[in-house]
């Protein structure tokens, strides 16, 4: 294999890694404005289905995709809110919360969408205007002779559907809104210290609120980006497990946006990887099966979690629902 | 006393809950143009119609009553397991090595084996979440639902590599050796002059259920470490004050209910497929979460819930046949509406119930 070969082996894993890690990235980060407001949410897989089933219905009867997008975010948004019902307004468990609508998610897109199309609870495949295309960034095709940083440019950051730059927007956002704002302090606090917030006259219920509905927009757009960017069309289970890779993400980033981001790579790259090689030989040693790394970020995350590497420590009062004292 | 009576926070509350679930489920039903009534009446005509229903549905109900009982134990704990999916596909590899290792003569000396390689492979993958929650601190319901999928890689990979038959593509084991069959409830009701379908997989494991629901019941109620299991669930504070230790109650739970999650792979491996495949839990292990929620973490709530979720899920596959606009995830929604009915949004009822109850009695004074 020469150098050549080896290059473009790496462009093509790394274009790869970065339509493979959007979805991450946003769920990560839905799960981080969630979480960092103290409402766990295991429920990111669960959202980003039922956004990624209406969009692509409604993307199918419109023929515009951000009509789509729109459609996913509002169902997303749906299931944030009865999230939030179940776990702020009446002090339910948020684990059985995010559990119950994992399984309404994958229950009712099969259903829904066998009723309305008859296709195995897939969507018709959508054309046209109906999904995404590329997006060709300035002077793509002029720098790709550029030796190196041309194909980098032109092959890796260029040519990717419209979501991928807004998640890739969204991360400094997310940064600004949570560490640079008011409103971002107070949901921080309102996670860590809800008494002390609320002792200052700001409302937790409302707080919290907006942490979820925020988490239900951004889930909204990620699975919107699976059925009609990354795929083009919905398939039964498309998120596949991707709610809890960004889950196992946000721990490994530790609650943090721009870590975040690195983590959703690192995973996306490990997807990237075990799609295009699917057993990797090692210096004809031995090799390593496609499960071992499907599996390495659960395993990661493990670690992380055991605080071997580091420590993860989450928002103090995640979790527990707030009750004001009398 | 400012509480309601008990038996309307056992019985009452879960029930109103219920009728709520199937009620909303109903009206998704509706929303794709069925008579929800029309639907209720085939699935139970297809859960308890016939023999052939009737096994099945209690068939469905065995893998609850191990899943359910899982999910309570380490409830009682207020340890929450996720990872029964995980504990159960693996506990079928447990479970699979012993049956594959000699050519068993009969299955009363293969089940006492099989329950143990099944219960020692569930305990291990319930091991590493239940150590790391009690010595490091990780939060278990992340850990247990990694555990789930780094499980299923792991048993991908064994049946697509040395656990492989090599007289079939798909990834699956060789067949157990024919003395292990468990006895149907075809076979063990035949002699007593009782007909019971041939087709229907329920068998002896069904028994070992109501086993283990007893032997659960036992532990919790009249051990003592199932008082210290509920002692520290109740506050864990004034149960390490009391001198129970939090790290041997954590890790006993766990494997406890990893072991009873293993259990599943006794019924569906050895029991129906008699040979290891992939994916044979099929979400029993969540269905567990919402059988212990409805049956309020209590053996005998527990068995009631899994025959109402055994009959769900076989009246489901019944219901396709006679509605086909209705899918089989229909099952899955009235699943979900329970769960979050009477897990998560539990206060909804709970509270107004009280407040009438509370109203009554000061009307009474």
């Amino acid at each position: 294999m020469d150098f050549a070969d080896l290059f473009l082996q790496f462009t093509v894993t790394l274009d790869m890694t970065i339509r493979l890690s959007t979805v991450l990235i946003l769920a990560c980060l839905a799960g981080l404005f969630s979480e960092r407001a103290g409402i766990f949410d295991i429920g990111l897989e669960g959202k980003m289905l039922i956004a990624a089933f209406f969009s692509a219905a409604a993307a199918y009867h419109s023929g515009n995709a951000w009509i789509g997008v729109l459609a996913g975010i509002g169902a997303s948004m749906v299931f944030a809110l009865i999230h939030g019902l179940a776990s702020i307004t009446y002090r339910g468990n948020q684990l059985i919360s995010g559990v119950a609508l994992n399984f309404l998610a994958s229950g009712l897109t099969v259903v829904i969408g066998n009723a309305w199309y008859q296709k195995g609870g897939s969507t018709p495949p959508l054309t046209g205007n109906g999904r995404f295309h590329e997006i060709t960034l300035p002077f793509a095709d002029l720098l790709r002779d550029v030796p190196m940083l041309g194909p980098l440019y032109a092959d890796v950051l260029s040519g990717h559907k419209p979501i991928v730059y807004i998640a890739f927007l969204v991360v400094p956002l997310s940064w600004w809104v949570l560490f640079r704002t008011r409103f971002g302090l107070r949901l921080r606090a309102v996670g860590e210290n809800p008494a002390s917030v609320d002792t200052a006259g700001v409302s937790v219920i409302r707080q919290r609120y907006a942490a979820v509905l925020i988490a239900g927009v951004l889930c909204g757009i990620a699975g919107a980006y699976l059925s009609t960017s990354q795929a083009a069309s919905f398939g039964k289970e498309m998120t596949a497990g991707r709610g809890f890779i960004a889950l196992a993400a946000l721990i490994f980033s530790k609650w943090r946006p721009f870590y975040a981001l690195m983590a959703c790579l690192l995973f996306g790259l490990l997807e990237a990887i075990s799609n295009l090689y699917p057993s990797i030989d090692v210096i004809g040693l031995f090799s390593i099966p496609v499960q071992f790394t499907q599996a390495l970020p659960y395993i990661l995350t493990v670690v992380i979690l055991a605080g071997f590497v580091g420590k993860a420590i989450p928002p103090k009062a995640g979790g527990a629902p707030y009750v004001k004292e009398r | 006393m400012d509480k309601m009576p008990r038996w309307a926070d056992v019985f009452l509350v879960p029930f109103i809950n219920l009728v709520l679930a199937f009620l909303v489920a109903g009206l998704v039903v509706l929303a794709i143009g069925e008579n929800p009534l029309h639907a209720i009446y085939f699935m139970v005509k297809g859960a308890l119609g016939s023999t052939s229903g009737l096994g099945y549905t209690l068939y469905y109900a065995t893998n609850y009553i191990f899943t359910g009982l899982a999910v309570a134990v380490a409830f009682h704990a207020r340890l929450f397991n996720i990872g029964g999916e995980g504990q159960a596909a693996v506990a079928g590899l447990g479970a699979a090595i012993v049956l594959l290792a000699f050519d068993w003569p009969h299955w009363s000396l293969a089940l006492p084996f099989a329950v143990l390689g099944a219960g020692v492979f569930g305990a291990a993958w319930a091991f590493i979440p239940a150590y790391l929650q009690a010595k490091r601190g990780s939060h278990i319901v992340i850990t247990t639902i990694m555990f789930n999928f780094i499980g299923a890689a792991l048993m991908g990979y064994l049946l697509n590599g040395i656990l492989k038959s090599p007289h079939t593509q798909n990834a699956e084991s060789l067949p157990f050796p024919a003395g292990a069959h468990l006895p149907t409830a075809h076979e063990v009701l035949a002699p007593l002059g009782i007909a019971f379908s041939k087709s229907a997989p329920l068998n002896i494991s069904f028994l070992l259920a109501i086993a283990c629901t007893v032997l659960v019941w036992f532990l919790l109620w009249r051990t003592r470490l199932g008082y210290e299991i509920r002692a520290f669930g109740h506050s864990e504070s004034a149960a390490k004050y009391a001198g129970i230790p939090a790290v041997k109650i954590t890790i006993i739970t766990m494997l406890i209910s990893g072991a009873l999650a293993g259990m599943l792979s006794i019924n569906v491996v050895m029991g129906e497929q008699e040979h290891l495949i992939k994916e044979f839990v099929g979400g029993a292990g969540f269905v567990g979460i919402a059988v212990a929620l409805m049956g309020r973490s209590h053996p005998l709530g527990i068995v009631l819930a899994a025959l109402l979720f055994g009959m769900l899920t076989q009246g489901g596959f019944e219901l396709l046949w006679e509605m086909p606009t209705i899918s089989r995830e229909m099952v899955l929604v009235i699943q979900a509406l329970i769960i979050l009915f009477t897990g998560a949004l539990n206060n909804l009822v709970h509270d107004p119930v009280e407040r009438i109850f509370l109203r009554l009695r000061k009307r009474k004074s």
